[in-house]
């Protein structure tokens, strides 16, 4: 597949960046002003509210972690615009100013001293104005290079390790000279291989600080941990399909950086790539965390491979879902946007396969809806680091 | 007809990518990364996405896949027997 040539057709933001989706969103600051959002989705066709439970009593690196998801996810070029709504006016104008400096339309009501009517009658004349404006912005041209690409698998088996993770690995490898930004993740989910990923970091100074994001989250779990942690991870559904130990997950979990590709740097939860090439963020295992993460880092567009069939989707990121286990493509067909079953038959060479997703991820990106989208899932969970004060 | 897949002509154990493997069963498995195949004799009926060995482990052994340490078997093994979570554990946690 020449990719030297190749374009997609996307929405260039105020910052430059590109999207894939044009989403007009109205974000809650917190638990409190969900039901303020939902009603001014509810009332404006075309706005979403992304409800979650937390944002309450948090403080210290928690706290910063849960602003700079809620701001990377506004600031994510899949949004056009953004309503914020929180219950009182201080973080809600955090918020605000953090998506502000992308550039695009957005604007922050908080509900004390005005109550949720109040609130939702100025918000939803807000988002009926944002809603008419994203409707006139077109799709244009653009370079392959300015599509951000993250990977994460769920529920995976061991065909995932044979199958869809490698396939990951293969259109990665032909992205990745190609300018484009991408990611992978899953901290813990490297245990085993975590070797293998600190010989790929471009640099010594990229591998001291994998290591030392990897030896981190092995703490917590030795920390916490009641038992070898099977039934957790692996999970019960990677057990059933056939996974047996933390380092087996892993090592097909691994696949999906392809066999060329190095790892330009390292980043935090939901921090922003400063370049392109392929990043490392320091992440949970647990599928909509770490793609509600890539989402806050500025990803818009989710490679997710599975095995025994993981139905994750995202409110703002198309996640792609890939599986190569035929029982699972069988029995949970509506899930899965690309079906590589042939790989394990011999029927599909690995080259096949990638190119096959690569199609899908440009049709995708330029407006196709993925299984996930079509079937309504909007998985937005926050990472929390610890209890609230 | 491919029953089973390995990585590596050096791992222990392969994966089958059928479904409905009897006990008895012959199957051909195909090594991917050398582009070869292998027989072996199914010991078990086993799931599909499970292992089977294709090299006889002891207990206490380590286990291949990938070319790598996956684990360690907690009883002995033979060649076409179901290897999963009875008989092999992580070494890590």
């Amino acid at each position: 597949m020449d990719l030297s040539k190749s374009s997609f057709w996307g929405y260039k933001r105020e910052n430059s960046r590109v999207g894939v989706r044009n989403h007009v969103i109205v974000l809650p600051v917190d638990d409190l002003s969900n039901a303020a959002a939902q009603a001014v989705a509810n009332n404006i066709q075309g706005a979403m509210a992304i409800p979650h439970p937390y944002g309450r009593l948090q403080f210290g690196a928690d706290l910063e972690l849960h602003f700079r998801t809620l701001i990377g996810t506004g600031s994510n070029p899949n949004v056009a615009a953004v309503v914020v709504i929180g219950i009182e006016e201080g973080w809600t104008g955090r918020v605000v100013d953090g998506i502000k400096k992308t550039g695009k339309p957005v604007t922050g009501f908080g509900i004390e001293l005005h109550g949720d009517h109040d609130t939702i009658l100025r918000a939803s004349k807000v988002a009926k104005e944002y809603v008419q404006w994203a409707s006139e912005l077109r799709r244009e041209e653009r370079p392959l290079k300015d599509l951000w690409i993250s990977t994460k698998c769920g529920e995976s088996d061991t065909t995932s390790g044979c199958g869809s993770n490698p396939t990951v690995g293969n259109a990665f490898d032909k992205l990745y000279p190609h300018g484009t930004t991408l990611v992978f993740g899953e901290t813990t989910e490297l245990t085993g291989g975590e070797h293998l990923v600190a010989e790929r970091c471009r640099t010594p100074a990229v591998r001291e600080k994998f290591m030392a994001m990897f030896n981190r989250y092995q703490e917590v779990i030795e920390r916490h941990k009641t038992s070898d942690l099977s039934d957790s991870q692996p999970t019960k559904g990677n057990i059933a399909g056939g996974l047996t130990t933390i380092e087996e997950k892993a090592l097909g979990n691994i696949q999906k950086i392809g066999r060329k590709c190095m790892v330009d740097g390292v980043i935090d939860k939901a921090e922003e790539p400063t370049g392109p090439g392929l990043w490392f963020m320091d992440s949970s295992s647990a599928a909509a965390e770490m793609v509600t993460l890539c989402a806050a880092s500025g990803y818009t567009v989710h490679f997710f491979p599975t095995g025994q069939g993981n139905v994750i989707g995202n409110p703002i990121l198309p996640v792609i879902k890939l599986c190569a286990n035929p029982r699972t493509v069988r029995t949970m067909s509506e899930h899965i946007d690309v079906d590589v079953s042939g790989l394990l038959r011999k029927e599909m060479s690995p080259d096949d396969a990638g190119d096959k997703l690569i199609e899908c991820m440009f049709r995708t990106a330029n407006g196709r809806l993925t299984a996930a989208e079509a079937l309504g899932h909007r998985e937005f969970v926050l990472t929390r680091l610890y209890e609230s004060a | 007809m491919i029953h089973f897949v390995v990585h590596d002509e050096g791992d222990s154990v392969g994966v089958v990518v059928v479904e409905g493997v009897k006990s008895g069963q012959p199957l051909t498995g195909w090594i991917m990364d050398q582009d070869r195949e292998i027989t072996v004799q199914a010991q078990n009926d086993i799931p599909i996405g499970h292992k089977l060995a294709i090299k006889a482990l002891a207990d206490k052994a380590t286990v291949i896949k990938y070319g790598v340490d996956i684990g360690r078997t907690v009883a002995p093994i033979k060649v076409g027997e179901h290897a999963h979570v009875h008989n092999i554990k992580t070494k890590r946690w």
